[in-house]
């Protein structure tokens, strides 16, 4: 076969453009399950909250899109701080099985008041960026500005977590959360602090995907499991590995859709997550 | 005590509140560790507790930091109850723990750590000048800052351990074994830091198995049996006693 | 010994009791929703045999698809009777089982990690089920050939009743193996090893077999119930037969009712089905979304305050929820 054809080459493209979106929620829910111990079964389904948010204020409210993604970051934060308070934070205790299960309650409230509230029809943004053609590559323009928001806002997130305190503290209670009191480090305030991080982290990516997709109250379902298995891949607290991980399986998605189908190209990237759990369960670049 | 290894800050240095502990009794579910154990820490004095393994001494410091709420009993920091004091809020109240086994985050720099024990809001100002003076007492922390603290020797991870409890600008530092598992000349390099630190005025609380070394450091000592003070005294005459002689010090 | 005898004598007593309902001649809806009950009770039964011993699957969706896409797929492609189609099925479902479980447990994929491995497993037989769609009819989902008159038996397509009598049996039958593991060896070996795997295998605890044989009857359960729920609705769907949606809702109506307890998936299933039917019939279509929303609250709330589930309720002693102390223990 030939490596340059451009069709090829397009999969290839569109496979980092797709890896890029879904590393920001992976590293969301990485964030949270590093810090906090704790999976937010319902991660995907605040990130639907947030696509509404934004398709409410732009289409209904009248909202300049610019400001209505501004708007969404602190609408999911917030969303993220409240599930920690009312939901983790009194089950910090209990077994994870009962926690993950609280947090999947949560998935069916969000699905469920998302129903009631827009019904199950789908909802466009109806926004489109040109095309943009790279010699014979086309690649599409509203992905290429997502995939760039997406680079921005992990980097946004690095530079918290390498040069502040709280983003240090952060770093260092994912290994041992018993110590952190004698650093003067009041847990609770960081896992509170870690949650609204994640949370707006859902935000963003609400912001590159409603812009790709249409909303419906079951969007979640369509890109949460891959989200949870990138992150378990990449390693917990290990943010480059969720990275890779994340362009690895669009790698994966993207190029075993040129392939085959997009369903074989899935089967491929949940077989292949299978096969990491088992080899190296604690993730493909854990050190 | 020499110009150049006075600490930022260490004018505020007061002496600080004595620290007293009354009745103390602590325990693990089911398991009690601590009997009534009573012991007085002055400002500036270096005290220690030695005792066998399973004595109950990381307890006890356990219990000073509120990692472990006692069942009974009084524990004073000067006016203060501790006992109804936060754990996070003791490093603001100028008392850091070194706890057992050092537990550095070993994926974190040297600097790193630094910055995670200098997280409290009254120590952020003085990050700069406190780091360059934990590099001042430990050069070997400069050359490693960018290291990560895990792929570090033992007696370089306890330094490291130390200038993090220093970075929070303490005045009394509780020390659990900082001995532990280090080679013996490594051991008295250990020692020899901790002299250092109280002759900057620091007032120090140190839990040793190594009873012949930590007695040459400090002032007093209490000897912890199996959950209950059962002596105490002056280091010189502790380490003249005969019965510690023979139960710590290998004395015939 | 004596305990076992009552307690199969009582089950046999309650399958004639409820096998009689339909001499009562109640509605077809009535039917219907208690045929839903026993069958959802049983693909719950099916996952707390594990579940209850800490290994959590987000995946038995994939079980019950895998043996309801096999039979309907052996009925109509190459006519073979869902008698012999539905054992068929479960040995499919339980060979993917296995074939997942046993790698899983040696490598000691354990926890949050099982959890996903299984969930990523239920996906790939969702998708599958899906990208099949010249067999399978994709996400339109696909219905068994009707059978030719005089048949109806062959082809298991009954009345009713017939199906509460078939789902009556095959809900006993959970019941019973439940009943058995718990006095077998078995139950304690796993009950050690659900609280510390690495001293269950110091005293000499088979580890990965005593999980391997608890995950084989719990897959067999669910295939059945998949199956027979499959078989009952005479349609088959990728969403309601495999995938995380529907893994999920097992899950939760076992949590609901009780996973350490035989009859708390039962008593999930009737509340998860009747709350369900309730909020439909209640509210109709402007409610719709009502009951996830409701469900989901109610799952929040049973985790916060009651997370050994109604069954705790009825529990001789009140056993803590949290399994660990949070501190560690501290070398003293």
């Amino acid at each position: 076969m030939n490596l340059l054809d451009p069709f090829f080459l397009e999969a290839l493209v569109n496979g980092i453009l797709l890896g890029g979106v879904f590393a920001l929620p992976a590293l969301g829910l990485n964030l949270v399950f590093g810090v906090v111990d704790v999976v937010w079964l319902c991660y995907a389904e605040l990130v639907m909250v947030g696509m509404y948010a934004v398709w409410f204020l732009h289409t209904q409210a009248g909202w300049p899109l610019p400001l209505a993604f501004v708007a969404c970051l602190p609408i999911v934060a917030a969303l993220g701080m409240l599930l920690h308070l009312l939901v983790v934070r009194p089950l910090l205790t209990s077994p994870p099985i009962n926690q993950v299960l609280a947090t999947g309650g949560v998935l069916f409230v969000l699905q469920g008041a998302a129903t009631l509230v827009f019904s199950t029809e789908f909802r466009s943004l109806g926004v489109d960026m040109p095309p943009m053609e790279v010699g014979e590559v086309f690649v599409s323009g509203t992905k290429l500005a997502a995939f760039c928001a997406a680079l921005l806002g992990a980097a946004v997130l690095w530079a918290f977590l390498k040069f502040t305190y709280v983003g240090t503290a952060i770093r260092a209670i994912a290994r041992d959360r018993e110590v952190m009191p004698l650093m003067g480090v009041d847990p609770r305030r960081i896992y509170l602090i870690a949650s609204a991080v994640g949370g707006a982290l859902a935000g963003l990516a609400a912001c590159l995907l409603v812009v790709q997709l249409d909303v419906h109250p079951f969007v979640g379902l369509s890109f949460g499991p891959i989200t949870f298995m990138i992150c378990v891949m990449g390693g917990l607290g290990n943010m480059l590995g969720g990275f890779l991980a994340a362009f690895l399986m669009g790698l994966i998605i993207s190029v075993g859709g040129f392939w085959g189908t997009t369903e074989f190209s899935y089967v491929v990237a949940f077989a292949f997550f299978i096969l990491v759990m088992f080899i190296r369960p604690k993730g493909l670049f854990a050190r | 005590m020499s110009a150049a290894l006075q600490p930022p800050g260490a004018a505020a240095r007061a002496p600080g509140e004595a620290l007293e502990l009354a009745g103390i009794q602590a325990g693990y579910g089911d398991f009690q560790a601590l009997f009534g154990v009573g012991l007085r820490v002055e400002p500036g004095e270096a005290v220690g507790v030695v005792g066998p393994n399973g004595a109950g001494k990381t307890t006890l410091l356990r219990v000073i930091s509120g990692l472990i709420r006692p069942r009974a009993g009084t524990l004073r920091y000067g006016g203060r109850d501790l006992t109804e004091v936060p754990p996070h809020a003791l490093p603001g109240l100028g008392i850091a723990h070194v706890p057992e086994n050092r537990r550095l985050f070993p994926h974190l720099t040297v600097e790193e750590n630094l910055r995670v024990g200098a997280f409290t809001r009254a120590a952020r100002p003085q990050f700069e000048a406190r780091r360059e003076h934990v590099f001042e007492l430990f050069p070997r922390m400069k050359q490693r800052r960018h290291q990560l603290a895990g792929t570090m020797s033992g007696g370089e991870q306890q330094m490291c351990a130390i200038g993090r409890a220093l970075m929070s600008g303490p005045k009394i530092l509780l020390l659990d074994e900082p001995s532990a598992g280090l080679a013996p000349i490594v051991v008295q390099q250990v020692f020899e830091l901790v002299r250092r630190i109280r002759q900057e005025g620091l007032t120090v609380l140190i839990v040793e198995q190594n009873v012949a070394q930590v007695l040459r450091v400090v002032d007093r000592a209490y000897v912890l049996e199996t959950g209950r003070v059962a002596a105490e005294g002056r280091s010189a005459e502790l380490a003249a006693d005969p019965a510690i002689r023979r139960s710590y010090l290998g004395g015939h | 010994m004596s305990g076992f005898a009552r307690d199969v004598a009582l089950l046999a007593i309650g399958v004639v009791v409820l096998g009689a309902v339909p001499l009562l001649s109640p509605p077809d809806y009535a039917m219907h929703v208690l045929i839903t009950m026993v069958l959802t009770a049983l693909a719950g039964t099916g996952w707390a045999m594990m579940g209850r011993f800490g290994l959590v699957s987000f995946g038995h969706g994939a079980f019950l698809g895998a043996a309801a896409y096999t039979m309907a797929l052996l009925w109509n492609e190459a006519g073979l009777t869902p008698w012999l189609g539905i054992p068929a099925g479960i040995l499919v479902a339980v060979a993917i089982g296995m074939l997942l479980a046993y790698p899983a447990f040696r490598l000691r994929v354990v926890g949050h990690y099982f959890a996903l491995v299984t969930l990523a497993a239920g996906e790939i037989v969702r998708i599958l089920i899906v990208a099949l769609r010249d067999h399978t009819g994709g996400s339109l989902g696909m219905t068994p050939v009707q059978a030719p008159p005089g048949q109806q038996f062959l082809a298991m397509q009954f009345d009713k009743t017939g199906f509460w009598w078939v789902a009556l049996i095959a809900w006993a039958i959970g019941l019973l193996a439940w009943r058995l593991l718990d006095r077998s060896m078995s139950s304690k070996a796993l009950a050690a090893i659900s609280e510390d795997e690495d001293a269950a295998a110091s005293i000499g605890i088979r580890v990965t077999r005593e999980k391997m044989k608890v995950t084989v009857i719990s897959v067999a359960l669910a295939a059945l119930a998949g199956a027979l729920t499959a078989q009952y609705r005479q349609y088959l769907n990728p969403e309601s037969l495999a995938g995380l949606g529907i893994s999920l809702q097992i899950v939760f109506g076992a949590i609901a009712g009780g996973m350490y307890a035989a009859f708390g998936p039962t008593i999930g299933a009737i509340i998860t089905i009747g709350l369900d039917e309730a909020l439909r019939i209640g509210f109709g279509t402007d409610f719709t979304g009502g009951a996830p929303l409701v469900y989901g609250l109610l799952l929040v709330l049973f985790m916060l305050f009651m997370p050994r589930g109604i069954a705790g309720l009825f529990e001789r002693r009140a056993r803590p929820a949290t399994a660990k102390p949070a501190a560690e223990r501290a070398t003293a």
